[in-house]
């Protein structure tokens, strides 16, 4: 009896507490699983996590501009501190917007840490979604995953684009402008939908309430429920890891959730939160006090949406004129559509994408190992169009800064982009995929015959050999552990014909591993090894003369 | 007796030419002054012969080789008779003229000139036609309403020179310049005069006052940095996404591998 009574005491609060609550929630059994997943040490899986640290910065700081915003569109007369609009007429969104950045204590510097971490969780989410692609992260069983994180991200623009407009100043407006605009120019319900959407005719007296419930509510709420199902399925398929001795499909190699990554992780949130203080300290973001308040008048030179939105701009902007024509009383204005057409496709190929490089290549297995973006040459390529395609729409958002910086002609930039939007994408593929295909043979030429030491030997027939050294057996193991598909061909089903789909199938297969490099296999590495072997032995056998 | 008088007065072909006449000496009269209360009043004759000499020296040698030995304009240049004193001190003082090559637009470049040298330049344009005079105190004293010229500006310049007077493109490599860095008299000069692409702000559209007010708004902005920090050129969300790009998610990145390279 005693005994028991001071073992008790022994394991003292912490573990009666765990006790109390294990015996209550049976909690023991989750963390043990949980805390014995495997993270894989690498700094690209760490993207993603910047994501979700800039989410939590987002929800804290956000929570602090709640307490003090009012998103009404309410005329009021300015009277606080900001001498150029005292006296000025604006909305109470605006008004209590300058509040916050000049009366309420903290308010620019929370400002700021909200405006700089939103920037920084969608250039997270979007790098984590590259590495996630180029190295074929998004296969089986993961192609969910994937769709989730995509939706995620779409979401991260939603939610910017929503608090972007919510300050009702003048660059927010012309944004908003901007999106009225492109809602008017959808055939047949355009006008519709704008009109229910700001409740009349723009600007109306709605549409910043009506975003800040979609800002503060609807969308974080949905990032929250994708972000749970990504988390989840994060765990059940456990991580990927990079290939490397003992690393297999099977399995993963990394340390235990608990303690180590709980430390890393939990200091790694501190320092991602540390360094959006720290930048939101020193730069100014979105100075609203320069726009003014929004008044659909005036127009400002340099209007440009946040980077993420930037893309869809530049398309508006990009846009050839003159294409638009009439059905009936309908204006069919081409230069908002095909834009809108153009973006809407590229977001859904990306979405779609694992699924069809899994009908491409028809393998049905699971991928824990990663791929090396070399090692798959035409995904890699197609990722590198896609990026550049991106890129250009991006930096058509910014024609008219380019233009004046760089002194040069806006039509020519202009004129320049377009035709890059349609070029560069093709060379950024051929380009990339010869990059890749060098780089495989590159890698088969040092698991078979080993680095170029610079070593120059004289045999004693007068013969000069460049002694190569062997790869050791770790670097080995990244140069040969990736599979080569081999094209396929169309094969006839079970009626005997070869259907349409199938020589589609044949053909892309054909496009993606026409030119493959296979890896070296074992039987090669050893016989140039034993090669190798006899040239060594001769060198030795030289050098040893040459001291006789 | 009058009556009948004058009514045949007015049927006779004299009659007419007095009506013309009179007609005609009320419109032009108003006009012109209407025109000298709506443009600036005529030239103030303050300039010394020696002083409108030195300047028309001055022309010779620097100018008239693209405007011409009497200003009368080239090829290469426009006239200036009647361009008046505010366009020679708006051009050279801001270095635009003499200009270094042609293209879409004048650079501002150092200026060439010392201040004396551009009033009697000024002086011997001003000297050959009547023009816009250099705008005085009741324009450029920067003690207008402050809210009321940034509200102007928002409405009349903003589509060019961007919200915060960080300039914007035109077209075919035509540029609004920025603002920061204008004096008061170069800006007032410029409403007034409509240089280059710019269109003119007469005193019927803007008024004095108004000019001044806009002033005094511009001269809060130049003299007032960003409470938020360093405002990245203040070109708005562009610069902001790069510093997100490459200074933010950048240095978290390189926190990333120097976590992840322990493992190695």
């Amino acid at each position: 009896m005693s005994n028991t009574a001071t073992a008790k005491k022994k394991n003292g609060f912490l573990a009666g507490t765990a006790n109390y609550v294990d015996e209550r929630v049976g909690v023991a059994g989750v963390l043990k699983e949980f805390g014995r997943k495997i993270f894989p040490d690498h700094w690209s899986f760490m993207l993603g996590e910047v994501a979700l640290y800039s989410f939590l910065v987002l929800l804290l700081s956000g929570t602090f501009l709640t307490f003090f915003f009012q998103p009404s569109m309410t005329d009021v007369v300015y009277n606080g501190v900001y001498a150029p609009l005292k006296g000025a007429h604006m909305s109470i969104a605006y008004a209590s917007s300058l509040d916050i950045t000049f009366e309420v204590r903290g308010g620019l510097l929370m400002r700021q840490v909200h405006h700089w971490s939103a920037l920084l969780f969608v250039a997270a989410a979007g790098l984590h979604m590259l590495r996630v692609f180029f190295t074929g992260a998004f296969r089986k069983p993961r192609e969910l995953n994937w769709v989730v994180g995509f939706v995620l991200f779409v979401l991260g623009m939603a939610a910017g684009f929503t608090g972007y407009s919510l300050p009702d100043d003048l660059l927010s407006g012309n944004g908003l402008r901007i999106i009225d605009g492109m809602i008017k120019g959808v055939p047949f319900i355009g006008t519709w939908i704008s009109t229910l959407l700001f409740g009349g005719e723009f600007p109306g007296h709605s549409i910043v309430g009506r975003l800040y419930s979609l800002h503060i509510m609807l969308v974080p709420a949905l990032i929250l429920v994708f972000l749970a199902i990504h988390l989840v399925m994060l765990v059940l398929h456990k991580h990927t890891h990079y290939s490397g001795a003992g690393r297999k499909d099977t399995n993963v190699v990394g340390y235990p959730l608990m303690p180590v990554y709980v430390a890393k992780a939990g200091g790694f949130f501190f320092i991602v939160f540390g360094v959006i203080m720290l930048i939101a300290s020193f730069f100014t973001i979105n100075p609203i006090w320069n726009y003014g308040g929004y008044d659909p008048s005036p127009v400002s030179a340099g209007t440009q949406p946040d980077w993420y939105i930037g893309w869809l701009d530049g398309a508006l902007r990009l846009a050839p004129t003159h294409l638009e024509f009439m059905i009936g009383d309908n204006t069919l204005s081409m230069n908002i559509l095909l834009p809108l057409v153009i973006s809407l496709v590229f977001l859904a190929l990306v979405a779609l994408y694992p699924f069809f490089e899994n009908w491409v290549t028809g393998d049905k297995r699971e991928h824990h190992v990663l791929d090396r973006p070399r090692n798959a040459p035409v995904r890699t390529a197609i990722g590198a169009a896609g990026v550049t395609f991106y890129a250009v729409l991006w930096a058509g958002a910014s024609t008219d800064l380019i233009a004046t910086n760089f002194k040069m002609s806006l039509n020519q930039v202009l004129v320049t982009m377009q035709i890059s939007l349609i070029i560069l994408p093709i060379v950024a593929f051929m380009v990339t995929k010869r990059i890749c295909l060098s780089l495989q043979r590159k890698d088969r030429e040092i698991a078979l015959h080993g680095r170029e030491s610079g070593r120059i030997v004289r045999l004693p027939h007068g013969e000069y050999i460049e002694v190569h050294e062997a790869a050791n057996e770790y670097d080995l193991f990244k140069l040969v552990d990736y599979k080569d598909y081999q094209p396929t061909l169309a094969r006839p089903n079970a009626e005997g014909k070869i259907t349409i789909s199938a020589r589609l199938r044949a053909t892309a297969s054909r496009f993606y591993f026409k030119d493959s490099v296979s890896p070296a296999t074992m039987t090669e590495i050893e016989a140039n090894a034993h090669h190798a072997h006899e040239i060594e032995e001769q060198v030795q056998k030289a050098i040893e003369n040459q001291k006789l | 007796m009058l009556k009948n008088k004058l009514n045949g007065l007015r049927r006779s072909p004299k009659g007419l030419v007095v009506i013309l006449f009179a007609g005609l000496l009320v419109v032009g009269t108003g006009y012109t002054a209407v025109n000298a209360a709506v443009n600036t009043s005529p030239q103030a004759a303050s300039h010394s012969a020696a002083q409108i000499n030195y300047g028309k020296k001055l022309f010779l040698s620097n100018c008239a080789s693209c405007h011409g030995k009497n200003a009368e304009g080239t090829a290469n240049g426009p006239t200036l008779i009647g361009v008046g004193e505010a366009s020679v001190d708006f051009q050279v003082s801001t270095g635009r003229m003499p200009g270094a090559s042609s293209g879409p637009q004048m650079q501002v470049k150092p200026v060439q000139f010392t201040n004396d040298e551009i009033a009697a330049m000024a002086a011997f344009v001003g000297s050959l036609a009547t023009g816009p005079a250099i705008p005085g105190a009741e324009y450029t004293s920067g003690n207008g309403d402050i809210q009321k010229g940034g509200e102007l500006f928002r409405v009349n310049c903003a589509m060019c020179h961007n919200a915060a007077g960080k300039g914007g493109a035109l077209t075919e490599g035509k540029y609004a310049p920025e603002l920061m860095h204008s004096s008061a008299k170069t800006i007032a000069e410029a409403m007034i005069l409509g240089p280059q692409n710019m269109p003119v702000f007469n005193d019927a559209n803007i008024t004095p006052q108004e000019k001044n007010d806009i002033i005094t708004y511009l001269q809060y902005l130049q003299t007032h940095s960003s409470a938020g920090g360093d405002e990245l050129g203040g070109l708005g969300p562009v610069t902001e996404g790069l510093l997100a790009w490459l200074g933010l998610l950048g240095l978290i990145i390189a926190i990333t591998i120097w976590l992840g390279a322990k493992s190695n």
